[in-house]
């Protein structure tokens, strides 16, 4: 649903359907709900079987990259005497992002139990789930659904009288974006500063404490339960456009719109509907002027460009842009796109972690660029040089923030350019903004 | 000045239960930072140290670790440390009026300064993950939602 909104008809309530129902929170009313039926069953199937439901369903990673989480399970080698991990990824610090928190705040339990049968179907015994410091509401409130879940038996050394071990801990993050990247949270996990690790060795030859390991995001596992209960075929017929992309997805929608919220929405549903219709178009008086659809690292998106996407992996992709983490952000006409991206392009400073001198000097060097175009101090000799820093930031660093503090300077400079050029020229903000805030 | 010790009796208690949830003593680490800055409100020098030996760490790590991430006081700060996001998706939605309310009511008069009575402290924040209800802030370990320059007088009156 819209939360905190009435839901529309046209959404696809699955993820969000107790979102604002305090009693889907404790382990009774979860249970009421149907809640634990799937880690029931799964503890039934061989984790081989699970895996293959899984895969069957189409389901992909939720926290941005979109690989396909049956594959990522099936990495995981079963039977070589390591202790395996899971690693539930509720960092969500991507501008625009704010899903995972209500599936917290709300369905915590639906959260463990998609947790476990993880764990269980990639030869864990263990899952983290790291959630990000800030998140005060969604740390108490996992916090005493796992109390719950082991004072009942669910999870702990004997799950559900199994025999089996899952044993799952909320893990409390400190405050830094980076720790979002899979490597970085590990090394965050363990008590070490959270800088992301060269790959390969990839996380399920040694991931968390040097053994194999699978990193989900919040959302992916929340679907698991739902699989696993009302099968693959299911799933993948909530699919409208692309074959590759199925389920349903919960996009947060935030930024210059009338009804912010979270929608959930089944995989290719017309984003030009999306906008107008359940997030109720732009502010009254207001024009849409661009949107960034998937979370502040993905390509900026005009408005034909937007309104003719069909809202999935393969849609975003051929509408010059990515779903990443459904992270809607919109901006009307009183915005000035040169002062957002140059406080995208601080953001992105910020958090970089200064482990790669091209993120490093980069964010900070096109960060004083931007700035200095939105003061009405810039040349055009200076959207060359954003352009080829861009170029120098992209696909040459460990990680990739450096990339995606490069993707909205592109996107803008190519979308965008009579807005930077009006700055240069006019040698002042044509809308009166102001860079520093 | 004599430090006393943040791991005794409940503390202590805690710390060795949270040891029991990881393979290694050094992932116990942020949570025991949280615990120190529960019970102090910062991380002092002489914490560090105490946090040290309990993990068998060296002062100088845990000195890298907690000056990495954002939330970790390495100095006292006001009895309300006050968070604002200012990120595009809030800034677009009025993050810098109530900043600037924020920085008159207090008393602050600039980000990062600690009023002169004491009791509040105001610093930007990027992001933090609640964009839709513009604009976030913490006070604290408390999230506020939907904060703007007309309600910031009433957010502050409330608070004891
Ligand atoms: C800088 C950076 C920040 C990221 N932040 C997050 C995050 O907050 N939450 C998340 O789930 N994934 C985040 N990711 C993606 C993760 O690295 C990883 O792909 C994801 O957790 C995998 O889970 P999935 O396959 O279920 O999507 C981030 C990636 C990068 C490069
Ligand atoms: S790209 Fe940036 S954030 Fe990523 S590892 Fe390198 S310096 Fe750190
Ligand atoms: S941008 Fe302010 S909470 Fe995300």
């Amino acid at each position: 649903m819209g939360f905190p909104h009435k839901p529309n008809p046209r959404e696809t309530q699955i993820l969000s359907r107790y979102f604002g129902d305090a009693e889907a929170r404790t382990l009774e009313g979860w249970k009421k709900r149907g809640g634990y039926r799937a880690l029931e069953k799964a503890l039934g199937l061989t984790p081989e079987e699970i895996v293959n439901e899984v895969k069957e369903s189409g389901l992909r990673g939720r926290g941005g990259a979109g690989f396909p989480t049956g594959m990522k399970w099936s990495f995981m080698k079963h039977g070589d005497g390591k202790p395996h991990y899971l690693c539930v990824n509720a960092d969500e610090s991507e501008p625009g992002t704010f899903k995972d928190r209500e599936i917290m705040r709300w369905t915590p339990h639906a959260l463990i139990e998609g947790a476990a049968i993880g764990a269980y179907a990639i030869g864990a015994e263990t899952a983290y789930i790291y959630i990000r410091g800030e998140f005060t509401e969604p740390l108490r409130v996992m916090g005493a659904a796992v109390k719950e879940a082991y004072a009942a038996g669910l999870v702990g050394k004997n799950a559900m009288g199994t025999g089996k071990r899952i044993d799952v801990h909320v893990h409390k993050g400190a405050g830094a974006y980076i720790c979002g990247e899979e490597t970085a949270l590990m090394n965050s996990l363990e008590g070490k500063r959270g800088n992301p690790r060269i790959k390969p060795p990839f996380p399920a030859v040694a991931g968390a404490f040097g053994m194999p390991t699978t990193i989900n995001n919040v959302e992916t596992l929340a679907a698991v339960p739902h699989i696993l209960t009302q099968g693959p075929a299911w799933y993948k017929a909530m699919s409208h456009s692309s074959p590759k992309s199925t389920g349903s997805k919960l996009f947060s929608v935030c930024g210059n719109i009338a009804k912010p919220g979270n929608y959930e929405v089944e995989m290719g549903f017309p984003f030009k509907d999306f906008l107008y219709d359940l997030c109720g178009g732009p502010p009254p008086g207001r024009k849409f002027k661009a949107v960034i659809p998937g979370g502040s690292s993905v390509p900026i998106q005009t408005m034909e460009e937007a309104e003719a996407t069909m809202m999935d992996y393969e849609g975003f992709i051929a509408q010059g842009s990515m779903l990443g983490s459904g992270g809607v952000i919109v901006f009307d006409d009183s915005q000035c796109m040169v002062k957002q991206i140059a406080r995208l392009a601080r953001f992105y400073a910020h958090e970089s972690c200064a482990q790669c001198t091209q993120c490093r000097e980069g964010t900070a060097w096109t960060t004083r660029i931007l700035e200095r175009i939105e003061a009405g101090k810039g040349t055009m000799e200076d959207l060359d040089t954003l352009l080829s820093l861009s170029k120098n930031m992209t696909g040459t660093t460990i990680c990739v923030l450096s990339d995606s503090c490069a993707t909205p300077i592109v996107s803008g400079i190519n979308k965008f350019r009579d807005e930077f050029e009006a700055h240069i020229k006019g040698k002042r903000c044509p809308m009166g903004a102001t860079a520093a805030a | 000045e004599h430090y006393e010790p943040v791991f005794v009796g409940e503390a202590e208690r805690e710390l060795e239960e949270l040891l029991t949830h990881y393979p290694t003593k050094m992932a116990a680490l942020l949570p025991a930072l949280w615990i120190v800055q529960n019970a102090r409100g910062w991380v002092s020098e002489e914490a560090m140290t105490e946090v040290a030996e309990r993990l068998s760490l060296t002062p100088a790590y845990v000195k890298g670790v907690v000056t990495f991430y954002t939330m970790y006081h390495q100095h006292p700060v006001g009895k309300y440390f006050i968070q604002v996001c200012t990120t595009s998706p809030c800034g677009v939605c009025g993050a810098e009026d109530t900043v600037r309310a924020l920085l008159d009511q207090t008393g602050c008069g600039e980000l990062g300064a600690t009023s002169p009575d004491g009791r509040f402290t105001v610093v930007e924040a990027e992001c933090l993950g609640a964009c839709g209800f513009a604009t976030p802030i913490m006070i604290n370990e408390e999230f506020v939602e939907s904060v703007n320059k007309d309600n910031v007088t009433d957010i502050l009156s409330r608070l004891p």
